[in-house]
């Protein structure tokens, strides 16, 4: 035993100094997993280690296998071989040594290689080290991130020469503080200082012990270290609070939009806006079924497709039913709702009942990740963007050309402006196109964070009136704004409150909230929006 | 007095008569008729229609403030569904130990939910005169609060129309929840009896039925009277032009939540009627959906005109009973198609189609020639 | 008076048994008493430091050009708008500043307004019950019984605007000008100290201007008549004191015949042909 002690990292370091120099006999291959088949328990570690040592480019494989319990010698021939499918009666195997097929076996022909779990984590940390001398540097970074808290005496020597010698700063970083916590394990209060800014959970629980250690010195400057930790984290916990907020609002504010600009222009209720969310939902789901294998280039084109389709269906609605009821705001509301479920109903019949899954190309999965407790999801991120490119077109839309500035004629007095020669059905209809399309520019961002299915408009109905209440109407930035705050609210109010109750908390609010300011957050002023 | 004041009118006369004869007819053809002749009309046919009837009482409420008020209310399936959870409560505390879990105190879901005693809001409810009395209390409760906030504010129009709609959304998400003590998603369901009687009894569910219909009467004569009183033209007069009644002197608010928690009341008693006859109160009936239908049955029928209300109630039930035993996908495509149809061209309802036929001008034109009549 | 004395007395009025909304008090001067009142819209002042006073029983025409802030002024003595700053007094013991329509409209305030306002589904009889000075709560209304006295005085006021004949019509089929009169008459049974009429005459024919330029004149004395006008004749017809508005603020005031020769006023009238 003792002699393993010191021994032990004599040999880690040879093996990490010379990695190349060792022959790659057969015998000696044959010698060495012989060794640790019939090494004692107690001498395994020995076993690994001189495996580990002999720089054997199978030795990785070896070890694997051997910590996989997939590592057997055949009784016949004494051949070691791995399994590679363990299931029915024989089993397939490949020889250990060469590498060759050697198809099915008898199970009762194998004989497992015996290993217990103190001697798997040492493999495990064995192969990281291993891991850390690899070409990749992504997986070198890794490899250096997992040894964090995996570092014991045997390890950490050898640790040390690798982080002079490493020349990525964040692995050095990974294992300073890899050998920081070791050191922390084993009384060291110098070493402390390392681990303050410390965001990783390996690191907090290492110091965790340490403060409630009996070491009154190690304890105290633990607890110090970890408070300055807690108060980073909670930092951290704020930022992603309100990301998350931000991103729910950015999608609260773009469902909302459309509706903002119907509503504030011609002073329609337009119940089918979710339907018309989904629509544009459905044009990302449809896009992908045309272009099977493309879901990054679909998505993309669903954005204009979406745009058409669901401001085609806008102009429908508005020629065949809101055309008929100028001037009837209720009327137009029961009339909307009734196409509202005409649309859900078709969809349901026509495509299916069931949710579809509307794939997420690569260049939107994973998350951008700032420190270890703060990542942003990409599709939020993007989603974000999004919403706030939309708007700026649409502001764009609404300063800067002749449409827009019609729709605020019109918005403002409907009479001057048609007196003054602009034909308001024209702009009722383009601005009831313009709002239907932007409802299907929120579904294809929806497409990517919800499910879509017939019920998706359904959703997000209530959430985007109340987005238009708050903001006021017939105000782009006001929507905006009135979309991230509530988004925020919803999720500084979730984690207490939950979910539901933070949804009802929010609309018992937003009644409250109008109270004070009946018209909104950023209502229109004046003699005209008295009367 | 102004209760008795609809009983001298023609039309509520001829209203409440007919309402008595199917009532009559109903009792007939269930009792007289034994069971298995063509002409006999089962249990479950008597209850449904006890329930369509509770659905006209809920469509006369919705009429009282949006026909006279011109209150687009999105949320009258609330006060509905407040009501029906009240005698609900009652019902629960009714079974008693015949319970799956036998316990005596506890209904089913709590015993379930691991809860050791009963919340505070169930005190009472054991008691059918407090049940009965919070049927009343509590939807007029929240219309008095929703109410002044909203009319204090003067939230009107669209925005009202919203806001009702979020009240609905937002109590639908909390009784949901199983920590309301409402028995979240499953609501309350296998009651045994009310007030003694049995509800798996035939004579208790045609009793029941009676209570409706007597109950929509009840309900009809209190909108009438409101209506014909000053009041009612006070509402109008409000609905036309609020900033012209405030000029008047009259307090708008206040009428406008007089005749809403009037309303929300009447919505409460429909609500606690329909519930023993359903055997089931949940969360779905606090859905938007359900209160913007009930809206519709008032449209089709005829707005402002409180019989139209109990005539689109009764036709639209009547055709989704018919349709989704038919053809089960065509219902909401009829329902989204009638929503459109009726907006764009029967703004009058079916009772303006009545009035039309019979070549006649509107109702209060003569209800007018006869008080000129009678001054 | 001692306690007990005042206790004794079997005419003494104790405080509590007065009414609490107390008639208007025009002891002291005017009945209606504007000062340094403005009022801005985003930045666009329409009342700009107004002071105006009408004396009780006093017919006063106020004209101006378009945007010089007449009916904004009667918005603020309605309760409709709040001002940003100064004081308006009705007489001199209510604050009109602090009350909102109904209290104003009950303490003898009415109003007619620009484009006539009737409740088009009622008939001209129902309206005129609504306008009907009486205790317009809820449940008093809910109640409320038409005596034979209510009566008279409808047939009265009927009478007064010419609308006998009409009185079981509903008010959405009246001529304008008829809307017009009905509108004076609800004004009428409200039975204001002061009546705030907004161009009462637009759209009305030459004898129905003569008729209602009769009625106004009537009604002084009894009662102050605030007359915005922008037709020149009707007003001259009414032979009263005229305050020019012009840009949120008091421009001129006197006769007709003084006011039309003041240069400033002309120069704001300048081709309109005052």
């Amino acid at each position: 035993m003792s002699i393993r002690r010191w021994l032990e990292p004599i040999l880690i370091v040879c093996l990490l100094i010379w990695p190349c120099m060792a022959a790659s006999a057969e015998a000696d291959g044959q010698a060495l997993l012989t060794e640790l088949a019939e090494a004692p328990a107690s001498g395994k570690a020995a076993a690994i280690t001189a495996i580990a040592e002999s720089g054997d480019p199978r030795a990785r494989h070896w070890l694997q296998a051997f910590a996989d319990n997939k590592l057997s010698r055949m009784d016949d021939s004494g051949r070691f071989v791995v399994v590679l499918e363990n299931r029915g009666r024989d089993w397939t195997v490949e020889d250990a040594l060469t590498g060759e097929a050697i198809g099915e076996v008898s199970r009762r022909n194998l004989n497992r290689v015996r290993i217990n779990n103190s001697l798997r984590s040492r493999i495990g940390n064995i192969l990281g080290l291993l891991d850390l001398k690899v070409d990749d540097p992504a997986k070198r970074r890794e490899a250096a991130r997992e040894l964090r808290g995996e570092v014991d005496a045997v390890m950490a020597e050898s640790v040390e020469s690798l982080m002079e010698s490493a020349e990525d700063e964040d692995v050095r970083d990974y294992l300073a503080e890899a050998l920081a916590i070791h050191r922390v394990q084993r009384g060291d209060v110098s070493a402390i200082d390392t681990l303050r800014g410390s965001l990783s959970s390996e690191a907090r629980s290492a110091l965790n012990k340490a403060a409630s250690s009996d070491d009154p010195e190690l304890a105290s400057a633990a607890s110090e270290a970890l408070t300055s930790i807690e108060q980073l984290l909670k930092i951290n916990n704020a930022a992603e609070t309100l990301y998350f907020g931000l991103s729910l609002g950015s999608v609260l504010a773009l469902a909302a939009v459309g509706l903002a600009i119907t509503f504030g222009v011609m002073g329609v209720i337009n119940m089918a806006h979710g339907e018309l969310i989904m629509l544009g939902a459905y044009s990302a789901w449809g896009m992908q079924q045309l272009l099977p294998g493309q879901p990054g280039l679909a998505l993309v084109l669903a954005v204009p497709v979406g745009f058409m389709v669901s401001a085609s269906a806008g102009i429908v609605i508005e020629r065949s039913i809101i055309q008929f009821l100028k001037g009837r705001p209720l009327e137009t509301l029961l009339a909307t709702f009734g196409v509202s479920l005409i649309l859900q109903q078709l969809v349901r019949t026509v495509i299916s009942p069931l949710n579809r899954t509307v794939v997420t190309p690569e260049w939107m999965s994973g998350s951008l990740m700032i420190n270890e407790a703060l990542s942003l999801t990409f599709n939020r991120l993007y989603i974000l963007g999004f919403a706030l490119a939309v708007f700026a077109a649409l502001l764009l839309v609404m300063r800067r050309t002749r449409l827009g500035l019609e729709v605020r004629a019109v918005t403002q007095n409907r009479a001057m402006a048609r007196s003054m020669g602009i034909r308001a059905t024209r702009v009722d209809i383009m601005t009831f196109a313009l709002g239907s399309g932007v409802a299907g520019l929120a579904g294809v961002a929806l497409s990517q964070i919800t499910n879509v299915g017939p019920n998706l408009g359904q959703n997000y109905i209530v959430d985007s009136f109340m987005v238009v209440v708050f903001g006021g109407v017939g105000n782009l930035l006001g929507t905006l704004v009135a979309g991230l705050s509530l988004g925020t609210i919803n999720q500084l109010l979730e984690p207490w409150a939950g979910a539901v109750l933070a949804k009802v908390m929010v609309l018992v609010f937003i009644i409250l909230f109008i109270q004070k300011r009946p018209r909104g957050l950023f209502p229109q002023k004046g003699r005209a929006a008295e009367g | 007095m102004w209760l008795t004041q609809p009983l001298n009118e023609k039309s509520t006369r001829l209203f409440l008569g007919l309402l008595g004869a199917a009532l009559a007819l109903v009792t007939i053809l269930h009792l007289v008729f034994p069971q298995g002749h063509p002409m006999h009309m089962s249990i479950y046919t008597v209850s449904l229609m006890g329930k369509y009837l509770s659905y006209a009482l809920l469509a006369v409420a919705v009429d009282l403030v949006w026909g006279y008020l011109g209150m687009l209310s999105l949320g009258h399936g609330a006060f509905f569904a407040i009501g029906g959870y009240a005698m609900g409560m009652y019902l629960m505390r009714q079974i008693g130990t015949r319970g799956e879990y036998g316990h005596p105190v506890l209904p089913d879901f709590m015993v379930f939910l691991n809860w050791d005693s009963l919340p505070w809001y169930w005190y009472g409810f054991d008691m059918a005169w407090f049940a009965f009395a919070m049927v009343l209390i509590a939807p007029a409760a929240l219309a008095m609060v929703f109410g002044y906030l909203a009319f204090r504010s003067r939230v009107t129009g669209v925005y009202l129309s919203i806001m009702t709609q979020a009240l609905t959304f937002a109590l639908m998400l909390a009784f949901y929840r199983n920590e309301m003590g409402f028995g979240g998603n499953n609501g309350f369901t296998d009651f045994k009896d009310l007030l003694g009687f049995s509800l798996s009894t035939d004579a208790t569910r045609l009793g029941l039925f009676i209570a409706t219909g007597v109950a929509l009467a009840i309900g009809y004569v209190i909108c009438r009277g409101i209506v014909l009183s000053k009041l009612g033209r006070v509402s109008i007069a409000t609905r036309d032009a609020e900033a012209r009644t405030r000029f008047l002197g009259y307090r708008v608010e206040r009428v406008q939540l007089f005749v809403f928690t009037v309303s929300a009341m009447l919505a409460g008693v429909a609500g606690a009627l329909y519930v023993p006859q359903a055997g089931i109160i949940n969360p779905n009936q606090f859905s938007p959906i359900f209160s913007i239908e009930v809206v519709l049955w008032v449209a089709l029928g005829g707005r402002a005109t409180l019989y139209g209300a109990v005539i689109g109630a009764l036709v639209v039930n009547y055709a989704k009973s018919v349709f989704t035993g038919i053809m089960p996908e065509a219902w909401l495509f009829a329902l989204g198609a009638l929503f459109v149809l009726v907006t764009v061209f029967l703004p009058q309802g079916l009772a303006g189609v009545l009035a039309k036929l019979r070549g006649k001008g509107s109702d209060d034109e003569k209800d007018l020639t006869e008080k000129e009549a009678a001054a | 008076m001692s306690l007990i004395s005042e206790l004794t007395d079997r005419e003494h009025v104790f405080d509590f048994l007065t009414p609490a909304a107390s008639p208007v008090d025009v002891r002291h001067g005017p009945i209606l008493y504007m000062e340094d009142v403005t009022v801005s819209f985003d930045g666009f002042r329409a009342i700009d430091e107004l002071t105006l006073t009408i004396n009780d029983g006093e017919l006063r025409c106020i004209i101006g050009p378009n945007g010089a802030g007449k009916t904004t002024m009667m918005d603020i003595i309605t309760g409709k708008t709040r001002p940003d700053t100064g004081s308006v007094w009705f007489g001199s013991r209510h604050n009109l500043l602090t009350m909102n329509e109904p209290d104003i409209a009950s303490l003898g305030i009415g109003r007619k307004f620009q484009k006539p306002t009737v409740f088009e589904a009622l008939t001209v009889f129902e309206n005129l019950e609504l306008a009907m000075a009486a205790d317009k709560r809820v449940f008093p209304t809910l109640t409320a019984k038409l005596t034979g006295e209510h009566r008279e005085r409808i047939d009265e006021v009927l009478e007064m605007t010419g609308l006998q004949e009409l009185r079981w019509r509903t008010a959405g089929v009246l001529s304008h000008g008829q809307k017009q009169w009905l509108e004076i008459g609800m004004l009428l049974m409200q039975r204001p100290r002061l009546l705030l009429v907004d161009e009462p005459v637009a759209g009305m024919t030459e004898q129905e201007m003569e008729r209602t330029a009769e009625l106004l004149t009537s009604l002084a004395g009894k009662q102050s008549v605030v007359v915005v006008e922008h037709d020149m004749g009707f007003v001259r017809s009414l032979a009263r004191t005229v305050t020019v508005l012009h840009q949120g603020s008091v421009l001129a005031e006197g006769s007709m015949d003084e006011v039309s020769k003041d240069p400033k006023v002309v120069e704001v009238y300048l081709g309109e042909g005052i």
